[in-house]
């Protein structure tokens, strides 16, 4: 206890001693709905970061990282947060590709690949959804056909939500290899550099006006023949073991801004008078109530406890924080009064806005609200399946 | 990080299984039945010969010394089969309060009786319906030569018929609080009250009696802070109650789905039925998380916070039970509302715990004094 108390005064520290001068500007950014803002700014705090050893800090030593444990990680996040740390635009190589590939890639892949996500050169975003291939995964229709004359895969397809792709090096694809296959049969992982010919990225405004997605068309676009991670076929297992990665211990990170978020409310509320209304005050107590329970729910299912209440309940995690956060925005809203709807420069404000809007998305992506409770009822209490149609 | 010890896990797993083999529908409706005040040999069982009530007694009064967890956990697995036995008044009710405001001598005489299981024990509280139960006290007493003279009426005393020592607040002449322990055939009078919920049942009491100097129990009176204390494990063991007896409405509803056939498939497989079973395990989970997150903490953690944690586990505790037990209705069907399936024990049981020691209005409150730091608006 006490060396994870030292722990946490160590990154609680560093963050002070770092997030300052040039990169004081990030505090509290690149949050809920600003996934898109002060790019450049925020590459270089990934440089910074790692220059300090704290990107990656889960990974294995040999791969460059500290090795920490589940609760020292969760520590990190938490002072991280805490501190006003920014979004990170190097999570999804840190937190998804670079797990994948030291379970999945190739000595030369993991040489190739490892170094540039710890050092915060390296940018990757996530090929998975595609127009037709949102909850329904399975259905995906992008193709990768094998050049027999370089061995290379050629890629033609669309996808879709690709967060941050305008920022990104690398993209990873999930695409359809063997002609005539269905579902989860016949797909590919490909590993492909997005700039490249036959790339081409899209903006997609969202409803706070920035635009963090994006659609990535290809149209011939290449991955090399070694980019190619596990054998082709493989696509839906390493797919899906990639999403087993994010095993939530960024969550008590996220909750700490969820805290804040929650503390602004209770701030501006004392300064406009809603903390008088007995309605106001209850819905900010039961919202406190929430944000408790979700923090002893994530410490169930990070202490690897395997009784069948909490594998079951592990999979309401993302219904949970999804539906109370969006139901903390109309709160934030409704304490705001007639100031919700004008847009100042105040950033306590434009933080509750954004928060207010974006937080519609959390319970779409990553898994809608329906599709999460198909999982919990199915493999949470066996209920039977849904059928599938014929169309 | 948040779970069970290998020994909680083991207590929690042979309690279960004990209580699905002995707390059956049968062995409740027996009971509910025939108006009786308990399960008498049910209590025998616990109490006796799996020293239920010893868990959380000190080990110097003769119990194991296991804390809030432990207790936590029978209390939701005896919520689950709505067992008919004075468990909750005597371990959460009762047993706290002689541990923060019993004398020594009483601690010894009451709390090891309790631990060796040869006692059921509740408490008179004027009013039980508010989170601060210990503000008002029904009973006055005056000192006489040889003793105390009580007076007064309490309107509701849970598991009042099956106490062998009914515990009463009394408010002395100087406004202070004292504690008495009254046995059951002392001169009180015990009027018991036909109620909804049969499986708990209620009785008003009466006093107007003379009783010795030895039947003060407290250490020189009892505090805000004492009772407090004490209720604050109340609070959190009728939290955990709630909790099983959701899980238990869901469960007889989740049996009942997989068997009914309508328009050729059970009504199990019908996506409008599965996300409200669904919804109700979000509930469970964030119910559960805080409970036995706030077990933990308790005793250990700042007490404010300890507090604030569990007015907040009951909220989501009250909330969910009502869910559960409304949703084993819908979810049934026609027999949903008849008296020969489950669903209405879970459903009665459901509306009395969530008018106990504070509705959620109540606890949401005492959340919001101290998240606005304001102390409450007057």
């Amino acid at each position: 206890m006490s060396d994870l108390n030292a722990f946490r005064t160590e990154v609680r520290d560093w963050m002070a001693s770092h997030l300052s001068g040039t990169f004081a500007e990030l505090k509290y950014r690149g949050g809920s709905g600003e996934g898109d803002v002060l790019p450049e700014l925020r590459k270089e705090w990934e440089r910074e970061l790692a220059a300090g050893r704290w990107t990656c800090p889960g990974w294995p030593q040999e791969h460059g990282g500290r090795g920490l444990s589940v609760a020292e990680q969760v520590a990190f996040q938490e002072e991280y947060s805490r501190a006003g740390g920014p979004g990170r635009i190097g999570h999804i190589g840190e937190g998804l590709m670079g797990p994948t590939l030291i379970a999945f890639g190739t000595e030369e892949q993991k040489k190739r690949f490892l170094p540039g996500i710890r050092s915060g050169t390296e940018f990757w975003a996530q090929g998975y959804s595609e127009p037709s291939a949102g909850s329904d995964f399975g259905n995906i229709k992008t193709r990768a056909r094998l050049d027999p004359v370089t061995g290379d895969w050629v890629v033609s397809g669309q996808k879709v939500w690709t967060s941050l792709a305008h920022l990104s090096d690398w993209i990873f694809v999930v695409a359809r290899c063997e002609e005539g296959s269905v579902g989860r049969n016949g797909l590919i992982f490909l590993l492909m550099p997005l700039a490249q010919p036959g790339v081409e990225i899209h903006p997609i405004k969202q409803i706070g006006g920035g635009a963090e997605f994006n659609s990535v068309f290809f149209d011939g676009a290449r991955a090399k023949a070694d980019d190619v991670l596990g054998q082709p076929g493989d696509g839906w297992k390493i797919a899906m073991a990639l999403l087993g990665f994010e095993r939530g211990i960024s969550t008590l990170g996220q909750q700490m801004s969820f805290q804040q978020e929650l503390d602004l409310i209770v701030e501006i509320s004392k300064e406009n008078g809603s903390d008088r209304s007995p309605a106001i005050r209850q819905r900010v107590a039961y919202a406190w109530t929430g944000l408790r329970a979700m923090r002893y729910l994530a410490m169930r299912v990070l202490s690897d406890d395997q009784s069948p209440e909490t594998r079951r309940e592990a999979l309401t995690y993302k219904y949970q924080w999804s539906n109370w956060h969006r139901d903390l925005g109309r709160l934030a809203m409704d304490v705001l009064k007639m100031d919700a709807n004008v847009v100042s420069d105040d950033p306590r404000r434009e933080r509750l806005q954004q928060m207010f809007l974006f937080a519609r998305a959390d319970t779409i992506y990553g898994g809608t609200n329906e599709i999460q409770l198909n999982i919990i009822a199915e493999q949470g209490l066996g209920m039977p399946r849904e059928p599938r149609g014929k169309l | 990080m948040l779970e069970f010890t290998p020994d909680q896990q083991m207590i929690r797993e042979e309690a279960q299984r004990f209580l699905r083999e002995q707390s059956s529908s049968e062995a409740i409706r027996l009971i509910v039945d025939t108006g009786a005040s308990h399960d008498a040999g049910l209590w025998a069982s616990i109490s006796r010969e799996l020293g239920w009530c010893a868990m959380a007694v000190p080990e110097e009064f003769g119990g194991l010394g296991l804390g809030a967890t432990e207790v936590a956990i029978l209390m939701e697995l005896t919520g689950a089969r709505l067992a008919c036995v004075p468990f909750w008044s005597t371990v959460c009710l009762a047993a706290p309060l002689l541990q923060s405001a019993g004398s020594e001598p009483a601690k010894a005489k009451y709390l090891g009786a309790i631990a060796a299981g040869e006692m059921a024990v509740t408490v008179a509280y004027a009013d039980l319906s508010v989170a601060d139960p210990a503000a008002t006290v029904a009973v006055k007493a005056l000192r006489t030569d040889g003793g105390y003279r009580l007076d007064g009426k309490v309107a509701q005393v849970i598991d009042l018929e099956a106490a062998d020592i009914v515990l009463v607040p009394a408010a002395l002449e100087d406004g202070a609080t004292a504690l008495f322990a009254l046995a059951r055939d002392a001169g009180q009078s015990v009027a018991p009250l036909e109620v909804l919920d049969r499986t708990r049942p209620v009785a008003a009491l009466e006093l107007a009696m003379e009783v010795s100097a030895e039947s003060r129990i407290d250490e020189g009176c009892v505090s805000a802070g004492q009772f407090r204390e004490a209720l604050a494990f109340a609070n959190l063991g009728l939290a955990a109650e709630q909790l099983g007896a959701a899980q238990g409405a869901h469960e007889v509803t989740l049996a009942y789905i997989a068997e009914r056939v309508q328009f050729g498939r059970t009504i199990a497989s019908f996506q409008a039925i599965k996300h409200r079973c669904a919804k109700l395990v979000v509930e469970i989970a964030e119910a559960r998380s805080l409970i036995f997150g706030a077990a933990q903490g308790l005793g250990i953690s700042d007490a404010a916070e300890s507090a604030l944690e569990i007015a907040g586990a009951r909220v989501l505790a009250s909330d969910l039970q009502f869910r559960a037990a409304e949703e084993a209705i819908q979810l049934h069907g026609g027999v949903g509302f008849t008296w020969e399936y489950d669903p209405h024990l879970y459903f009665k049981r459901a509306q009395a715990n969530a008018a106990l020691l504070g509705a959620r209005e109540a606890q949401l409150d005492r959340i919001a004094a101290s998240v606005f730091g304001d102390g409450g608006v007057k």
